[in-house]
C-alpha cells in the first residue's frame, strides 16, 4: 500500500518535473523541396489565329460542323459555329473539308527513356536492379533529342504525354509528363505543374525480371506479398514525417524512394499501374483500399472489359490498345472490343500507345475500337469518342482543368487535320501547342529536326 | 493404292463447299492488280478459282449469287512476311513458340513446315479480319540463315500449306552481323562460304546420300549445305534481310557475282537512298509500310515515303511485317496501306495510289516469290481467296463481313469474339460468366 502510494507520488513528480523543466520549443518543420527539377517550359510566341469552316470535337463530347475555333495568348478563346467574331488583326485559316480537336495525349510512352535507336547506350527505362525503385524519376532519363518526338508531333498530332519508366519493377519510379515541344533538356519540355505519376506493374514482368534471377518475386502472390511490404514501410515513413510535419524537432533522415510513396499515400501523386487481367487488377484495387491510395489509371488494361462495372465503381481509367494481343500470356485474351465496352461501362477509356510508331496514329486505332464497338451494338459517336484520347487521358494525369478540351481559357493545343481524324487517309496539317504552331505540313520550317538527325541521311525529310 | 485413297480422302474434306460456282455481285470491286476500285462489279468463282471479276461480267446459270451491294470485294489479303502460325503467344508460353530454334544444331535445313499450326488462334484472328495467305519464314538462331519458309493460306482446316520451302531466309543487316560472330564482313564470308559448300555438293544428284566427297573445312552440317542447293542453282528464291543503304547494295553485288540467285530483299528501309540501283537489279522489295524512326544505325534514313519512293522508281515493291512485335497483327497491313494513300496529300511525302496499295498487300508479294499467277488476284484462274468487307478496306475501321479461301467460305468466330459475347453484358446472373458458351 505504501509503496505503492510513494510509486505513484514519485511518477506524479516526475511527471511534473518534466512538464515544468524548461526545454528548448522543437524547431519548427523545415519543409521538403518538392520540386527540386522545376519545369523551364515556356510557351512559344503564336499569333491569335481563328479557324473556321472546320468540323470541331470539342473534346467534351460536343461537335460544331462549319465550326470556328478561336485562340490566342495560348489560351482558347471560344468555340463555336460561324457566328463567332474575329479577333482584331486574327490570322483566319479556312478549315473546309478539314477537322479540328484538342491536341491528342498519350498517357503511356516511353519516348526519350527508350529512344531511338533503340541502342544498349540509350536504353534507360527500367532500372531492374530492385523490385522497388521508387526512387528514380523518369525525367532524369528523358533524352529530349529522341527523333521520336517529332514524329509523335507530326504524324500523330500529340501536344502532351506521360513518360513513364518501364515495367520490370512492381514500383517503377516517376513518371513526368511533358509538352511536345522539343528542347535542350527535360525540364524544357516538363509539363508546368503537372502531378508527378508513380508507375506500378502487376503480372508476368517483375516476376520473370527477378524470379529468373532466383529472387522474390518469383511469382504473382510474391508481387503483392512484396509490393504490401513497401506500402507498410511507407505508411510508417508517413506517419513519422507527417509527425515531423505536425511537431517540428529533428527532421527525420530522408529517403528518396519513401518520399515517392508518401506522395502516393498523399494523394500528390497519381498512380499508374500496369496490370493486363482482370483478375489482378481487382486484387490491385483491393491493396489500395488496405493502404489508403488512389489508382489513376490501369495501363495495358487489355481485361478491363471483364470488370468494368468494377473500374466505373472505382472511378479508375484504363489504358488500352484497339487490338494488340497475345504477345505475351496476359494479353491471351484481348478483344477488339475492350474500349467500347469500357466506355459504354460508364468507366473512364484512354487508347494509349507505348510504343513509339503506335503514338504516331493514335487516332486510326481509336477509329478500330469505335467502329468494333459499333459492330457490336455500342453507337458511340465520334464526337465522344474523341474523349478517349485527350480529355479521359487528361484527367488520368491531373491536368484536364488545363487542357485535353477545346474549353475556354484552357491551353491552345489544337489539331488540324486534313480530314477526318477516325480515317486511315488523314493527317495532321498544322499543330499548336500553347498557342504556337508547332507543325505545318505546308512549311517545312514548322517540323523539328532532332539534334540527333542533323548530318545524317534523311535529315528534314518529311518522314 | 492407298496413295490414291488418301488422295479422295483428302478431295474428299476439301471438295464439298469448293465445288460450287457462285457470283458476288454489286459490289465494289477491287482486284488486287493496281487499278482503282470499280462499283456494280461482278466475282464469279467456280471450282474454287476465280472463273471472272469486274464489271459487266455475268452471272452463271444456276450460280449462287450473294448480294455485296453497299459492300467492297477484293482478293484476300496476302502478308508479305510474317511468322504466321508458328507462336501462339510470344513470350512466356515456351512450349507454344516455334519461331527461333536457338539450339538446334541446324540452320538452313530448317523446313518451317512442320512448326505451323492452322488452329492457332493468329491464324484464325488474322482470318476473321481478311488475311487469307501469308509468307511464313522462321527466325534466325545462331546461323545467319533461318530456314526455308513457307506459303500458308489461313483456312479453317488441317491442310494450310499452300507451297512448301518457297524460299531460304537469310540475315545480312545488323542481325546477321551477330549471328556471323560480330560483323557484317564476317556474315558475307560465311555467306559466300555456304554458297561455296553448297556448290561442293550441287554436283551430285542426291547431294545428302553421298558420302565423303565433302573437303575437311567445312562449317555448314552437310543436311545444311544440301538444303543451299536449289538457292544456288536458281530453283529457291532468297529472302534476304537488309535496312540500311550499303548493305543494300552488298546483296546487289552479290546477286552480280551469283546471277543464279532470285533475291527478294526484306526490311529495306533505306531503300528510296538508293532505289535506282534495287530497280536496274530487277529485285523485288518486302518492306515495312511506315517505319519512319530511326529504330536502330541501320534505319537512320528510314521514313513513310520509302515504299512510294522506291515503288515510283519502278520497284516491285509489296509490304510485310518484318519487325517481330507486329507479326502476329497482319490486320494491320490494311491500316499501313492506308496509310501510303495518306502520304499523297502531304507536301513532299510520297505516297501510292489506292489500287497500288491493295496491289501492296495482295497481288504484289505474291508476285514477288514467283506467286503471282496462284494468288493474290481476282483475275481468272487464280485461287478463289475472296473477302466481303464492310467499307473501304484500307479503313482499319473496315471489317471483313465473309472470307472465302479457295472458294471455300469461312467461320470468322475466334477466341477473341467468344470473350466478347461472354463479357458483353456484365450483370450477375444465374450461372458464373463460365457457363455462357
Amino acid at each position: 500500500m505504501i509503496g505503492r502510494g510513494a510509486l505513484t507520488v514519485a511518477a506524479l513528480a516526475l511527471g511534473a518535473c518534466a512538464s515544468t523543466q524548461s526545454k528548448p520549443k522543437p524547431a519548427a518543420p523545415v519543409p521538403i523541396n518538392e520540386d527540386p527539377y522545376p519545369s523551364t517550359y515556356e510557351r512559344y510566341p503564336g499569333a491569335v489565329t481563328v479557324i473556321r469552316h472546320a468540323t470541331v470535337f470539342d473534346g467534351d463530347g460536343k461537335r460544331f460542323d462549319n465550326g470556328t475555333v478561336v485562340f490566342g495568348d495560348g489560351k482558347i478563346q471560344a468555340v463555336g459555329g460561324p457566328e463567332l467574331a474575329s479577333p482584331a488583326g486574327a490570322v483566319e485559316i479556312d478549315g473546309t473539308g478539314k477537322w479540328v480537336t484538342p491536341g491528342i495525349i498519350d498517357v503511356h510512352s516511353h519516348l526519350g527513356d527508350y529512344p531511338s535507336p533503340g541502342v544498349q547506350g540509350n536504353s534507360d527505362g527500367n532500372e531492374a536492379t530492385s523490385p522497388a525503385r521508387p526512387e528514380v524519376w523518369a525525367e532524369h532519363s528523358v533524352w529530349p533529342h529522341d527523333p521520336g518526338f517529332s514524329r509523335a508531333l507530326i504524324n500523330g498530332g500529340i501536344t502532351t504525354l506521360q513518360i513513364l519508366p518501364g515495367s520490370a519493377n512492381l514500383f517503377g519510379g516517376r513518371s513526368v509528363v511533358l509538352k511536345n515541344v522539343s528542347a535542350r533538356t527535360s525540364q524544357g519540355m516538363k509539363f508546368p505543374g503537372a502531378p508527378y505519376g508513380l508507375k506500378m506493374a502487376c503480372g508476368e514482368n517483375p516476376k520473370r525480371v527477378y524470379g529468373s534471377k532466383g529472387n522474390m518475386p518469383q511469382t504473382r502472390m510474391g508481387n503483392i506479398a512484396y509490393t504490401r511490404g513497401v506500402w507498410i514501410k511507407a505508411q510508417a515513413y508517413k506517419r513519422k514525417w507527417d509527425k515531423y510535419n505536425r511537431n517540428g524537432g529533428d527532421m527525420p533522415e530522408r529517403d528518396l524512394a519513401m518520399e515517392t510513396l508518401k506522395g502516393v499515400l498523399d494523394g500528390k501523386i497519381l498512380v499508374h499501374n500496369h496490370c493486363y487481367r482482370a483478375d489482378e487488377m481487382a486484387l490491385m484495387i483491393d491493396m489500395s483500399h488496405e493502404f489508403g491510395y488512389k489508382i489513376s489509371t490501369f495501363h495495358h488494361a487489355v481485361e478491363s472489359y471483364k470488370i468494368a462495372d468494377l473500374l466505373a465503381r472505382e472511378g479508375i481509367c484504363s489504358a488500352m490498345w484497339a487490338d494488340w494481343y497475345g504477345f505475351k500470356m496476359e494479353a491471351y485474351d484481348a478483344i477488339k472490343e475492350n474500349i467500347p465496352f469500357v466506355h459504354n461501362s460508364g468507366a473512364c477509356a484512354i487508347v494509349h500507345s507505348d510504343d513509339a510508331n503506335g503514338i504516331q496514329r493514335l487516332n486510326q486505332e481509336a477509329a478500330k475500337a469505335l467502329a468494333d464497338g459499333r459492330r457490336a451494338g455500342i453507337n458511340i459517336s465520334d464526337e465522344v469518342a474523341w474523349e478517349w484520347l485527350s480529355r479521359n487521358p487528361a484527367k488520368a494525369l491531373g491536368i484536364l482543368d488545363r487542357t485535353g478540351t477545346l474549353a475556354t481559357g484552357k491551353m491552345a493545343d489544337v489539331v488540324l487535320w486534313n480530314g477526318n481524324p477516325f480515317s486511315d487517309y488523314t493527317r495532321p496539317e498544322r499543330v499548336w501547342i500553347d498557342g504556337a504552331e508547332m507543325y505545318d505540313a505546308n512549311n517545312s520550317k514548322r517540323r523539328p529536326v532532332s539534334d540527333f538527325e542533323l548530318g545524317q541521311p534523311g535529315e528534314g525529310d518529311t518522314k | 493404292m492407298i496413295r490414291r485413297a488418301l488422295a479422295l480422302l483428302l478431295l474428299a474434306t476439301a471438295a464439298p463447299a469448293s465445288a460450287q460456282t457462285f457470283a458476288i455481285v454489286n459490289g465494289i470491286v477491287a482486284t488486287g492488280d493496281g487499278s482503282a476500285p470499280v462499283e456494280g462489279g461482278t466475282v464469279v468463282v467456280r471450282n474454287g478459282r476465280i472463273v471472272a471479276a469486274g464489271p459487266g461480267v455475268g452471272v452463271p446459270a444456276g450460280a449462287q449469287v450473294i448480294d455485296a451491294r453497299g459492300k467492297w470485294v477484293t482478293p484476300g489479303i496476302v502478308a508479305g512476311f510474317t511468322r504466321l502460325g508458328l507462336a501462339e503467344v510470344d513470350l512466356s508460353a515456351d512450349g507454344s513458340d516455334d519461331t527461333t530454334a536457338n539450339n538446334s544444331p541446324f540452320s538452313a535445313a530448317i523446313d518451317v513446315v512442320p512448326s505451323i499450326n492452322p488452329l492457332n488462334t493468329t491464324i484464325a484472328v488474322n482470318r476473321a479480319d481478311g488475311v487469307t495467305r501469308a509468307i511464313v519464314a522462321p527466325g534466325t538462331a545462331k546461323s545467319i540463315f533461318a530456314g526455308q519458309g513457307a506459303v500458308i493460306d489461313t483456312g479453317a482446316d488441317m491442310e494450310p500449306i499452300t507451297a512448301a520451302r518457297k524460299f531460304q531466309f537469310v540475315e545480312l543487316g545488323e542481325t546477321g552481323k551477330d549471328k556471323a560472330g560480330g560483323s557484317r564482313s564476317a556474315a558475307h564470308a560465311m555467306f559466300r562460304n555456304a554458297l561455296r559448300e553448297a556448290a561442293e555438293l550441287s554436283r551430285f544428284a542426291r547431294p545428302i546420300a553421298v558420302k565423303g566427297e565433302r573437303s575437311d573445312d567445312v562449317l555448314l552440317t552437310r543436311f545444311d549445305a544440301a538444303a543451299l542447293v536449289p538457292v544456288l542453282q536458281g530453283r529457291q528464291y532468297l529472302l534476304v534481310h537488309v535496312e540500311r543503304a550499303s548493305d543494300i547494295l552488298q546483296v546487289l553485288a552479290l546477286k552480280r557475282e551469283f546471277p543464279a540467285l532470285k533475291i527478294v530483299l526484306v526490311g529495306v528501309s533505306e531503300g528510296w537512298t538508293v532505289a535506282d540501283r534495287i530497280a536496274l537489279a530487277g529485285v523485288p522489295v518486302i518492306a515495312s509500310a511506315v517505319n519512319d524512326l530511326p529504330a536502330s544505325f541501320e534505319q537512320l534514313a528510314a521514313t513513310q515515303s520509302n515504299v512510294g519512293r522506291m515503288r515510283a522508281a519502278g520497284i516491285n515493291v509489296s509490304i510485310g511485317l518484318i519487325d517481330d512485335t507486329d507479326t502476329r497483327n497482319i490486320f494491320a497491313e490494311r491500316q499501313y496501306a492506308g496509310n501510303l494513300v495518306g502520304l499523297t496529300k502531304i507536301p513532299g511525302a510520297t505516297g501510292v495510289s489506292w489500287g497500288e496499295a491493295l496491289a501492296m498487300i495482295t497481288s504484289r508479294p505474291a508476285q514477288a516469290i514467283g506467286m503471282g499467277g496462284e494468288i493474290g488476284s481476282l483475275a481468272p484462274g487464280r485461287r478463289a481467296d475472296v473477302v466481303i468487307w464492310s467499307g473501304d478496306p484500307l479503313e482499319g475501321s473496315s471489317a471483313a463481313e465473309q472470307v472465302f479461301i479457295d472458294g471455300v467460305s469461312q467461320p470468322l468466330e475466334t477466341h477473341q469474339t467468344k470473350l466478347r459475347d461472354r463479357y458483353r453484358y456484365l450483370p450477375r446472373r444465374d450461372l458464373p460468366e463460365a457457363y455462357r458458351h
